[in-house]
């Protein structure tokens, strides 16, 4: 494989990285959600590539899938769910955006000495492609754990799917079966998710968990 | 002979203070002890030049002091020589300081016997070349600098300062005894020389590397054994600050060269990313202490221990090269760090001088009472804004080449293998990058509000210039500074032979490169030409005034500022230390400090002011010192019992003592 | 000889080309608003005026405040005629590398923020204590990206990273492309554009760098606004020569070639004040409080693209 090849793959999958700390960047949930649609389509981006030069036409569904349902169909849907359930449009962090960015650095920075170090006989390219998933992976899980809006948490949620699928796809061979069980699987989820959602609103008048934590039993 | 030279000034500083202790109370007492400390430290700044810069191989001197049968060893090479410049230049400025500066003392019989036994105690110490004479020269210079400390213990918070100071430094001394007992190994051999030859073992040489850093870097200022220094070295009188912080703090960065890169060897790589993180943190937290200081002197002391910072960075660099063999980048940092030492001491001191003049002159440390004072003391305002600008790191003074070259040597770390090195060293580059445009932030609060602006109290509306020997010596570290940053060439030239006795390569010859740039590594990676920037500076800057006021109209009159309509003539409406470093204060200190603002308006129709409090905390003391304190004080409670037993209690605590120790001995035999 | 015509002429032409895309910028910019906007040469008539009226100076100003502007000045005009803008091949580039540039440059903001708090009043300390807040992230935001572009290039000499960019083989790095969006956003917050300053605003809770000049007349003032029209030339010319190097020139070209680069860097200079002119356009002004994060965001970005250097190949 050429090394523009080699490049513009580094290219798609530092841009997802680049995305996902776009999105720890945001301080309001309709930009969260646009991000979120540019992420996923930079993974379509990347796995159609991959698709291109290893030759394997089975992960153009996967591209396609990533497109319409997390590119399209996802965003809008949550788009709805935001605007139905009257949320709160601000985005309440934890530890402040700063040190969250930090912390992503940090996670980054880990995530490349460990894959770099342990994989270091493989092929090139799946090396590259498998530290950056696990940056992803984890900055999505970051933004999980310092979110207080269960909307962005789920968001969060999706992008670590998105790293997952990442990494899946840069180990050449993933199976078809196994990316459609992943995709039902988010399905699923999120279904779940929204249902709770609105369960959850309509018993406490609010998403905030930082609310919900109140009504923990016999604590104060 | 340059060992001999020094000793000799050694001995007339020690009977400058038998003099100083026995006239203290006479006028005449002041000039005699200051004048012959001067005298002394500019002939040992001598011999020191000509041990680095001459031909002559190290030379060594023997003294039938001490022990009987080790004698007082002591050593010239090139790595002491240089310390000794140090040393001795910033002693010969303090003394000359001092002529002008100790006639306002209030309590000279508790300033002058001590101030030479200190200049003679850091002289001893870099010349020392076994490990009894080290230490001891070593409590020489910690108690007499805590003597210093103490002189005016009737002010404020001095006491408390000095003894956490005393603590501090017992603390220290016993772990570089630790590190020496270990580097002398079973069969006890205390001389330098025996400890080069002796090779320790990996336990052994981790433990004396953290002993090293435990007691050099608490006496240097490392975070977080840094709590002594800002306490300590505002107490002292101002020459004695500058002193301590601006030479004694090297004197343990030359402790802790001498142990770790000349005694030990080379460590292993994993200990230079100790020392670089370290470095790192210490030089980012000791800005943001500095930038939430307005007590002027306290501010250069938290300043010290970001500067002591960037050295560290230097010599983990440098280590961390070494221990991969790469020894032209380990040059390069450790002649970064080596020059940063010198610029350090040299633009510390003129700031320590420049805030005791404003002291003399006002009376007032905390900037919250000065403003405006550009006008009243002209020549001290410059000399400070010459120093600010030097610890700012901007071209073309001297501070920005060692910032420089550190980041040179940081920009080499992509060859190093290790992968922690790699991930490692660009953070601590951004660590650096940091401290430094929060210096330039710091430097313009202690400026601005000290100097420019209007006067907020009247004792610096009525100050007036101080004498002659402050400004002189003031003004030539002024000159100094400038020097070294426009002539760097001769500053690396002239540390090559320390650096390759350290890691055995030197950077490439400056002084054959022409124009007079500096050329770190190659010609087409990266060079700087300090001299021809200030020329160019000049230059242009005289241009510009010239077509302007050729050209222009030459028109000028004075006016009231702007005020919006509204004005308003008190000095109270300015910014003031605080409200200057609030941005930063919120940006950094809420995670830093923990610091939270607190506003509490008076309800409408009351006319009292609105109260504006600001909560910070010292992580670092309520982490680790408040608990420790608690707990000897807990465990001092508890123990205490053992003074108020009866006689038959002690009698049965010794039997019982006796039967343990007899038991043992049955054991075990 | 060569050399010293071509370090000769850059030190006039960026001179004279500074006022032109400051009012470049303002007339794309007035033109988007759908006004008419002033004339492209408005800025050397206020210069102009500027220089034939009085100093106005408070009572207590001193003498750092009088001697500021021409060192302001001074040390924008050094740093300026180092950085390449239609050849490579001046006389003194290695004087001053990139590390210099950015430091000069911090001399700069160092003066200003001391003249801001000389005259004693509210305005001067809001823009200084401002200014220096904003410089703490953007000083080591740029010294990051100097990393970064010093690690892909081996050097940090602004004429060999140009050579080396109008090479082949630096390829399609995403460091570089993370590299450019640190260095637009440090050059908006050090040229005080939006959204981190409004260069148009005299309203205290929007100022940053028109309080700490707030104080300044006349000549004065007129000698720190053409510093300030170098330092946005400067940053232009400094995006052209790492990411557009095409046009450059090199060593030893002939009279043809020289013109064709500074028609080339004339090009450049209009769609970079066309790009700046939109971009101010169509965001609004942050809280001053967002501009650390997005500063924040700059340096995180420079440290990302050295991270994720080490993962590209030849590293």
């Amino acid at each position: 494989m050429s090394l523009l090849d080699f490049d513009i793959a580094h290219l798609f999958a530092g841009g997802l990285v680049l995305v996902s700390f776009m999105m720890i960047y945001q301080d309001r949930l309709y930009a969260l959600l646009n991000v979120f649609a540019l992420h996923s389509i930079v993974l379509a981006f990347s796995v159609g590539w991959q698709a291109y030069i290893q030759d394997a036409p089975h992960l153009y569904i996967t591209t396609a899938i990533a497109i319409v349902f997390k590119g399209i169909i996802i965003p809008v849907a949550l788009h709805r769910i935001i605007q139905r359930l009257g949320i709160h449009r601000e985005i309440e962090t934890v530890i402040g955006i700063g040190p969250t960015m930090v912390l992503g650095i940090g996670f980054v920075a880990l995530s490349l000495a460990v894959m770099l170090r342990v994989t270091a006989e493989a092929d090139r390219l799946a090396r590259e492609d498998v530290a950056l998933a696990l940056s992803v992976v984890l900055l999505g899980l970051l933004m999980m754990v310092t979110r207080r809006n269960a909307v962005s948490q789920v968001v969060g949620f999706m992008s670590t799917e998105n790293g997952l699928i990442l990494a899946a796809t840069g180990a050449k061979g993933m199976p078809f079966v196994v990316e459609i069980s992943v995709a039902f699987s988010v399905l699923v989820a999120f279904v779940v998710i929204g249902i709770f959602l609105f369960r959850i609103r309509e018993r406490f008048d609010t998403v905030d968990v930082q609310a919900l934590d109140r009504f923990r039993g016999t604590q104060e | 002979m340059s060992a001999t030279l020094v000793l000799w000034c050694v001995g007339v500083l020690l009977a400058a203070a038998a003099i100083g202790t026995a006239t203290a109370r006479l006028a005449a007492a002041g000039p005699i002890v200051y004048g012959t400390s001067l005298v002394a430290s500019v002939l040992a700044l001598g011999g020191a030049v000509d041990g680095l810069l001459g031909p002559a191989p190290p030379s060594s001197a023997t003294l039938p002091l001490g022990l009987p049968w080790l004698g007082a060893h002591f050593r010239v090479d090139a790595l002491a020589a240089f310390f000794l410049i140090v040393v001795n230049l910033g002693s010969a400025a303090a003394s000359l300081y001092g002529l002008g500066y100790g006639r306002h003392e209030s309590a000279p019989h508790r300033v002058l016997p001590f101030f030479p036994v200190f200049l003679a105690g850091m002289n001893l110490v870099v010349l020392a070349d076994d490990a009894f004479t080290f230490l001891l020269s070593w409590e020489f210079m910690s108690l007499s600098s805590w003597a210093l400390v103490m002189a005016h213990h009737r002010v404020g918070e001095n006491v408390r300062a000095a003894y956490v100071y005393l603590i501090m430094a017992s603390f220290g001394t016993l772990c570089l005894l630790l590190a020496f007992a270990l580097l002398a190994g079973v069969d006890g051999a205390y001389g330098f020389e025996a400890m080069r030859a002796h090779h320790a073992g990996p336990v052994t040489a981790a433990l004396v590397l953290t002993f090293a850093l435990l007691g050099a870097g608490s006496k240097a200022g490392l975070v977080p054994l840094h709590v002594w220094l800002p306490l300590a070295h505002p107490a002292a009188p101002s020459h004695v600050s500058a002193l301590m912080s601006g030479v004694m703090t090297k004197v343990a960065v030359y402790g802790f060269i001498r142990i770790v890169l000349d005694l030990l060897g080379a460590p292993e790589w994993g200990w230079s990313m100790v020392v670089l993180a370290l470095g790192g943190i210490t030089s980012v937290l000791g800005v943001l202490y500095a930038l939430m200081q307005h007590d002027l002197k306290r501010l250069l002391a938290y300043h010290t221990v970001e500067n002591i910072g960037i050295i560290f960075i230097g010599l983990g660099l440098a280590m961390a090269f070494q221990a991969n063999q790469v020894t032209w980048a380990a040059a390069l940092a450790l002649t970064a760090a080596l020059f940063h030492v010198l610029n350090h001491s040299l633009f510390k001191s003129l700031l320590f001088f420049g805030s005791g003049a404003v002291l003399t002159a006002t009376g007032e440390r905390d900037m919250e009472h000065l403003g405006g004072l550009i006008h009243r003391m002209p020549l001290t305002a410059f000399a400070f804004l010459v120093g600010c600008v030097a610890i700012s790191a901007l071209p073309p003074l001297n501070g920005f080449v060692s910032e420089w070259l550190t980041f040179q040597a940081i920009l080499q770390s992509p060859d190093l293998p290790q992968w922690g090195l790699k991930i490692l060293i660009p953070g601590v580059g951004a660590l650096l990058a940091l401290s430094a445009a929060l210096a330039a932030a710091c430097f313009v609060k202690a400026f601005g509000v000290t100097f420019l602006g209007r006067p907020r109290s009247p004792a610096a509306a009525n100050a007036r210039e101080v004498d002659r020997f402050s400004l002189v010596a003031m003004f030539a570290f002024a000159a100094l500074c400038l020097l070294a940053g426009i002539l760097p060439g001769l500053v690396i030239d002239g540390l090559a032979p320390v650096v390759s006795g350290l890691v055995g390569d030197r950077m490439p010859v400056q002084l054959a490169v022409p124009w007079l740039s500096i050329v770190p590594i190659a010609e087409p990676r990266s060079s700087y030409n300090g001299l021809l920037i200030f020329l160019f500076i000049t230059l242009s800057a005289s241009l510009a005034v010239y077509a302007i006021h050729r050209f222009a109209s030459r028109a000028l009159r004075r006016a009231p500022p702007w005020d919006c309509g509204f004005p308003d003539p008190r000095p109270i409406t300015q910014y003031t230390a605080g409200s200057f470093a609030q941005p930063i204060r919120r940006v950094f200190g809420t995670s830093v400090f923990l610091a939270r603002e607190h506003v509490e308006m008076s309800p409408p129709g009351d006319r009292r002011p609105a109260r504006l409090t600001v909560k910070l905390h010292d992580l670092v003391w309520e982490t680790l010192y408040a608990p420790v304190a608690a707990a000897v004080d807990a465990t001092a409670g508890r123990l205490n019992i053992l003074q108020f037993q009866t006689i038959r209690r002690y009698l049965s605590l010794v039997v019982a003592v006796l039967v343990t120790l007899l038991l043992v001995l049955a054991i075990w035999l | 000889m060569h050399d010293l015509a071509v370090q000769g002429g850059q030190l006039l032409l960026v001179l004279l080309m500074a006022p032109l895309l400051t009012g470049f910028v303002r007339k794309v910019k007035a033109r988007l608003l759908r006004r008419q906007g002033a004339s492209i040469i408005q800025p050397y008539r206020d210069l102009a005026r500027l220089l034939q009226k009085d100093v106005v100076l408070a009572d207590n100003a001193s003498w750092l405040f009088r001697l500021a502007p021409y060192l302001i000045f001074a040390a924008t005009w050094v740093a300026a005629a180092l950085v390449p803008t239609f050849a490579t091949s001046l006389l003194f580039n290695w004087t001053a590398d990139l590390i210099a540039i950015a430091a000069l440059l911090g001399s700069v903001r160092f003066f200003l923020a001391l003249a801001g708090l000389d005259v004693g009043t509210s305005f001067g300390g809001i823009g200084s204590s401002r200014e220096m807040m904003i410089a703490s992230l953007a000083e080591p935001a740029i010294l990051m990206i100097v990393f970064t572009l010093a690690l892909v290039a081996k050097s940090t000499q602004l004429s060999t990273i140009s050579d080396v960019m109008l090479s082949a083989h630096v390829g399609l790095r995403i460091s570089l492309g993370l590299v450019l969006v640190g260095l637009i956003i440090v050059a908006i917050a050090e040229n005080a554009r939006i959204p981190v300053d409004n260069p148009a605003t005299h309203l205290e809770l929007t100022m940053v760098h028109e309080a700490m000049i707030l104080e300044y007349s006349g000549r004065h003032l007129a000698v720190i606004e053409l510093a300030a029209s170098l330092k946005l030339l400067l940053y232009v010319s400094l995006i052209a020569c790492i990411f557009v190097p095409w046009g450059l020139v090199g060593a030893g070209a002939g009279l043809g070639a020289y013109l064709l680069g500074s028609a080339a860097w004339v090009v450049k200079l209009a769609v970079g004040g066309a790009l700046l002119a939109l971009f101010e356009t169509l965001t609004a002004k942050m809280r001053v409080f967002r501009v650390p994060v997005f500063l924040g965001a700059a340096l995180m970005l420079g440290l990302l693209g050295t991270l994720l250097l080490f993962v590209s190949r030849g590293l």
